[in-house]
């Protein structure tokens, strides 16, 4: 690990005071301890923020307001969050291993680097790491890689499980830095990596996540997520489904649906909840628009399971949630 | 036959502590390596930790890990350096009363919380529930990640996540196992969960 400096912020204000180029906010430190230990990230300043006023779930007219520093496992069991937005709550308790959720920060969450094998191992080239040094995900080894959002330069998936529920709920996130206040659609808070897979986000330096705003929408409720995987514990989803649905009688009135494992970023189809609204809640409707989800799907040597794997996925969360 | 202790009392990390000391004593005429505190150039940080009761403070530098300081400047060999990289769980610890990964806690940040290591489950020559019920269900082969899952275990009944063996299983997800003890693991804990014991 590179040497650094340490310091502890027990304000916002003081944090964001420290803050500068070569810094690094520390939260749960599940990612960004990990990768500096592999020399893969190496900040000249920590900052320790987990004495900042940043936990706890609070209800207001505009939403749930989600502090960034709450930890995961609380969050997971939070009642506002359990009762009204229980795809969160089962996107939470899928993902990663109860120390880890323990530790890890909702904001240090969201901000997990999107990420493959490549990309954790020095001796390799990768895009991301070092920009320009090219790909090999591209022909290698790439059966866990994304098959939407992605370039000749990159193919990672973002790994997030509850930023998967968070996008398709049309989540915000809050922004501080010196300068002001901000708020970004999560949607558009992620970026495709295109030809500059190192830049993931909209996050600038010194910029820090204080909270997430869930929306509200009562139909929400009726909501889960779904989690495919190599292993039925503690591995990252190779598909998965946050799904929420309106029903009304035999109709399917309204839905939000997002995927992951198979994206560069947490992934919305607004083509499948288009194909869901108005129609029969039937097992061929969920067929007919499960086929929305792949369009521009590129696959790559190993991963071509995904595009018939994800869409699969979308139908059964659909018949387990709404029925057929 | 079974092996023994060596006679003289000294156990295994005795030896090899011992061992090392001498191997060191060889580099005569090496510059001694002193801990001398606030030299120039010096990029140490003081750190108070409160490990079992007992507080103490470390001058250590930024990137030292919480697994690091507990056994190589407070001699808590008990957790375990399994993967050093949060993913196999033998350095589980409790602090301020979670189950956290070591490895992937900077020492400097558990900075003035309260820190149990799996050192500080018995009280005096009596083991904690979970430890009995590993001794009684060979919860181990070589026994390297048992501390890490003698933690675990103990968060998890606390948490009241072992109402079934699958919730056992999904909540000690966490703490892998490569000798593959696992069924003798969830005997285990559902013994000290039903033991009538506080854990």
């Amino acid at each position: 690990m590179r040497e650094f400096d340490f310091a502890t912020a027990d304000t916002v204000r003081t944090a964001l005071a420290l803050a500068g180029t070569g810094s690094a906010f520390l939260a749960g430190g599940t990612t960004l301890v990990d990768l500096m230990k592999l020399d893969v990230l190496g900040p000249a300043h920590v900052i320790d923020i987990n004495g900042l006023p940043l936990t706890g779930v609070t209800v207001a007219d505009d939403g749930l307001h989600i502090g960034a520093l709450s930890r995961m496992s609380d969050l997971a069991t939070d009642h506002k969050v359990t009762a009204a937005f229980p795809m969160v709550a089962q996107a939470l308790l899928a993902s990663a291993s109860p120390q880890l959720r323990n530790m890890a920060s909702i904001g240090g969450n969201l901000l997990q680097r999107t990420r493959c094998d490549y990309f954790r191992d020095v001796a390799s080239a990768c895009n991301k790491r070092v920009p320009g040094s090219g790909c090999p995900a591209q022909t290698g080894v790439n059966r866990t890689h994304a098959i939407l959002g992605t370039s000749t330069s990159c193919a990672a998936t973002h790994a997030s499980d509850v930023a998967v529920a968070f996008v398709a709920l049309g989540a915000s996130v809050r922004l501080r830095s010196r300068s002001g206040q901000r708020t970004v659609l999560l949607d558009d808070f992620y970026q495709l990596p295109g030809t500059t897979p190192d830049v993931e986000n909209v996050l600038r330096p010194g910029e820090l996540i204080t909270e997430v705003v869930l929306p509200p929408l009562s139909w929400v409720r009726t909501s889960s997520y779904l989690k495919v995987r190599d292993r039925q514990a503690y591995d990252f989803a190779l598909s998965s489904v946050a799904l929420a649905v309106h029903r009304k009688g035999d109709t399917i009135a309204d839905a939000r649906i997002a995927v992951g494992g198979v994206g560069t970023k947490p992934w919305r189809l607004p083509a499948v909840e288009a194909a869901l609204q108005g129609n029969p809640a039937t097992e061929a409707t969920y067929q007919a628009a499960a086929k929305n989800a792949v369009i521009g799907a590129i696959p790559l040597s190993e991963n071509g399971f995904k595009v018939t794997l994800v869409q699969r996925a979308i139908v059964r969360a659909l018949v387990e949630l709404v029925g057929a | 036959m079974a092996t023994q202790e060596p006679s003289s009392g000294l156990s295994r990390r005795h030896f090899f502590g011992g061992a090392a000391v001498v191997s060191a004593g060889i580099a005569i005429g090496a510059p001694p390596a002193t801990a001398a505190a606030a030299v120039p150039g010096d990029t140490t940080i003081p750190v108070t930790l409160t490990v079992n009761g007992t507080t103490r403070t470390l001058r250590l530098d930024p990137r030292v890990t919480l697994l690091d300081a507990l056994r190589d400047r407070l001699d808590l060999t008990g957790s375990k350096k399994g993967c050093d990289r949060g993913q196999c769980g033998a350095c589980t610890v409790h602090v301020n009363g979670r189950r956290v990964l070591s490895c992937l806690t900077l020492a400097a940040s558990a900075q003035g919380k309260q820190i149990t290591t799996v050192e500080g489950l018995a009280t005096g020559d009596r083991l904690n529930a979970v430890q009995r019920a590993f001794v009684d269900h060979d919860g181990m082969q070589c026994g390297f990640c048992t501390s890490g899952q003698v933690m675990s275990a103990v968060a998890l009944i606390r948490e009241g996540h072992a109402r079934t063996d699958d919730e056992v299983r999904e909540w000690m997800s966490g703490n892998i196992c490569r000798c593959g003890a696992y069924t003798n693991i969830v005997a285990a804990v559902q013994q000290a969960r039903t033991g009538g014991e506080a854990i």
